[in-house]
């Protein structure tokens, strides 16, 4: 048992330094910060293979870190995990439930381990796992899977839950009741740290998203935050007159930037092009609609469709890391 | 978006620790009873564990298809049977669980759980342990219904060595299913199981298979296993040869269970 336990509850739910973790010849996670506030939602968000599951995984005391540190509650996952274990839910990506017990008997199962667990027939009713409550493991849906492994995550009463990908597989109804127990969560003074490569996910849930990719934390924040006042454009055009070549991006950007720097706004504005739809990300107003047109006009484009609107996690970890993220 | 609320964080982690988890002894039974329950609702497990140990019991006592070399043919086979369900309780049917427990992810989820890794094994070997109190007392009820005797001063020391022959197996199924894939894990345990009882000398004695192979099948832990319940049941005296030889498996298999176990 620690000599010494967490001195106050500012102490973040999740506080992650300068993790490194190698398997043989793959570095997993190469010097990775996070802080996961308490009571809140936070979403590491990133491709397959950025070091997410890793990541969590040294969190749950699965994995040791190589280098760095990892705090859940203050505690050390590895070194105080009798005393963690009580207080953090797990929700592995691969389920972790035996596969020829019935669903229901799995989750009563898990249940035994707590002094105090949740209402077994309670939360199998919210997560509508009645219909299948009697089938095996290994005979459940995806989506059935899913829900079984949350509901398990939660029976113990975790003050902090880890979820790997819980809505992986999921049909939009479920996916939406599973949201729904995430925030129930919160609202119930959990935390709450999720993995996930869906940005709808993260921008539908999180308080607050870490980004990661290739093993590091390259933004953090809250979603307004990381997707700042800026805004993204799409735009598609087709030359009118046919011996014109393809737009280029780069003069367009050049255009923006000074058109809206004559009208007063200084902006630096970024373009992107793929088969004839451009991609604009800059201060979605009138002044950068205005400039795009004329720009079409001056270039003998016809401009075939033009949205506007909010930039999204999609464009930022575009900025970020020049790819995208599915 | 909801506050934080207090959490109470100032409270020792051990008080937090004993309000939260159930006590370890509920934790480690209701782990022992979920392995139990496993194999006895499986049918392949039951066949393996209980139907085939009678089945082989009934037949080489009741037949002489197989030349046995004595009139006494229960008091042969019963001891042999039992060394078989050991072995087939002890390392088949759990090297196989095990495997595909640690595929399945199962054993990493129960491991964050407050049932821990200890709490886990300290589980599967209770539960492997009451599924062996059932299979001896089914085979020991046929066995004493098809008229065996069993040297009566010898139950002590043939409880002794079935303890040290569950070790050492369990030890094996935990290394293999440790360390393969749960494919290989499934016919590594099946292929050992078979060999064994073909030419290990755990069902019959080693004094029925051919020369060379007599001589090895003493020092194999199936060997050892069942000529020191043959020994034990009809002398009543524990062979010292046998019990060493189980005992180095067990501490050979053991450390290198330890060793070389991967949880993911």
């Amino acid at each position: 048992m620690p000599a010494t336990t967490p001195a106050s509850t500012g102490e973040p739910a999740v506080r992650v330094d300068g993790l490194t973790k190698r398997y043989r010849r793959v570095e997993a996670v190469r010097g990775l910060d996070l802080v996961a506030p308490r009571g809140r939602i936070t979403a590491l968000l990133g491709p397959n293979g950025a070091g997410k599951t890793t990541t969590v995984e040294c969190c749950e005391g699965l994995r040791r870190p190589d280098t760095g540190t990892v705090r859940v509650l203050g505690l050390d996952p590895v070194r105080d995990a009798p005393a963690l274990r009580p207080r953090v839910g797990v929700m592995l990506q691969d389920g972790g439930l035996p596969s020829t017990v019935p669903a229901l008997e799995a989750l009563r199962h898990v249940s035994r381990m707590y002094a105090r667990p949740r209402d077994v027939s309670e939360l199998a009713e919210r997560l509508g796992l009645g219909s299948f409550a009697r089938t095996p493991v290994r005979r459940l849906s995806g989506g059935q899977r899913q829900r079984l492994a949350l509901a398990t995550a939660v029976v113990g009463r975790p003050t902090v839950v880890f979820l790997d990908e819980p809505s992986a597989g999921l049909d939009p109804q479920a996916r939406l009741a599973v949201w729904q127990l995430v925030r129930d969560l919160r609202a119930d003074g959990v935390s709450v740290v999720v993995t996930t490569h869906q940005m709808a996910e993260a921008e539908a849930l999180a308080d607050h998203v870490v980004v990661v990719d290739h093993g590091q934390a390259i933004a953090s924040g809250t979603v307004d935050s990381l997707v700042g006042g800026d805004g993204s454009m799409h735009v598609s055009v087709q030359p009118l007159a046919p011996h014109r070549a393809e737009p280029a991006d780069a003069e367009l950007a050049r255009h923006l930037t000074d058109a809206l720097g004559r009208s007063g706004h200084e902006h630096s504005v970024t373009t992107s092009s793929l088969a004839g739809t451009l991609e604009v990300h800059g201060p979605p107003g009138p002044e950068l609609v205005h400039a795009v047109t004329g720009w079409a006009r001056d270039q003998e484009l016809l401009i075939t469709s033009l949205t506007t609107g909010r930039r999204t996690l999609e464009d930022v970890f575009l900025d970020l890391t020049g790819r995208s993220l599915r | 978006m909801s506050l934080p609320v207090d959490v109470p964080a100032e409270q020792d982690a051990a008080v937090l620790h004993e309000q939260q988890a159930a006590p370890l002894a509920r934790r480690v039974v209701a782990q022992a009873r979920v392995e139990m329950r496993t194999v006895l609702r499986n049918g392949e497990q039951l066949v393996i564990t209980l139907v085939l140990p009678v089945l082989l019991l009934v037949g080489l006592t009741r037949t002489s298809l197989v030349d046995l070399g004595t009139e006494d043919r229960i008091g042969l086979v019963a001891p042999g049977v039992l060394a078989l369900a050991v072995m087939s309780t002890a390392f088949t049917s759990q090297a196989i669980a095990t495997g595909f427990d640690r595929r399945n992810g199962v054993l990493r989820l129960l491991a964050t759980t407050p049932l821990g890794r200890r709490g886990l094994l300290t589980g599967k070997v209770l539960g492997i342990a009451g599924i062996q109190l059932l299979q001896m007392a089914v085979l020991v009820a046929v066995s004493l219904a098809l008229g065996w005797s069993p040297a009566i001063a010898g139950v002590p020391g043939a409880l002794l060595v079935v303890v040290l022959g569950t070790a050492a197996f369990t030890s094996l199924a935990l290394l293999v299913a440790g360390t393969l894939r749960a494919e290989a894990v499934l016919a590594v345990a099946n292929l050992l199981w078979v060999l064994l009882l073909a030419g290990g000398a755990v069902l019959l004695p080693a004094s029925l298979l051919p020369a060379p192979l007599a001589e090895v099948a003493v020092l194999l832990p199936s060997g050892a296993l069942g000529e020191a319940l043959r020994t034990v049941l009809t002398e009543g005296a524990v062979p010292l040869v046998p019990v060493a030889v189980l005992t180095a498996w067990t501490v050979l298999l053991g450390g290198a269970a330890v060793r070389l176990f991967r949880w993911h």
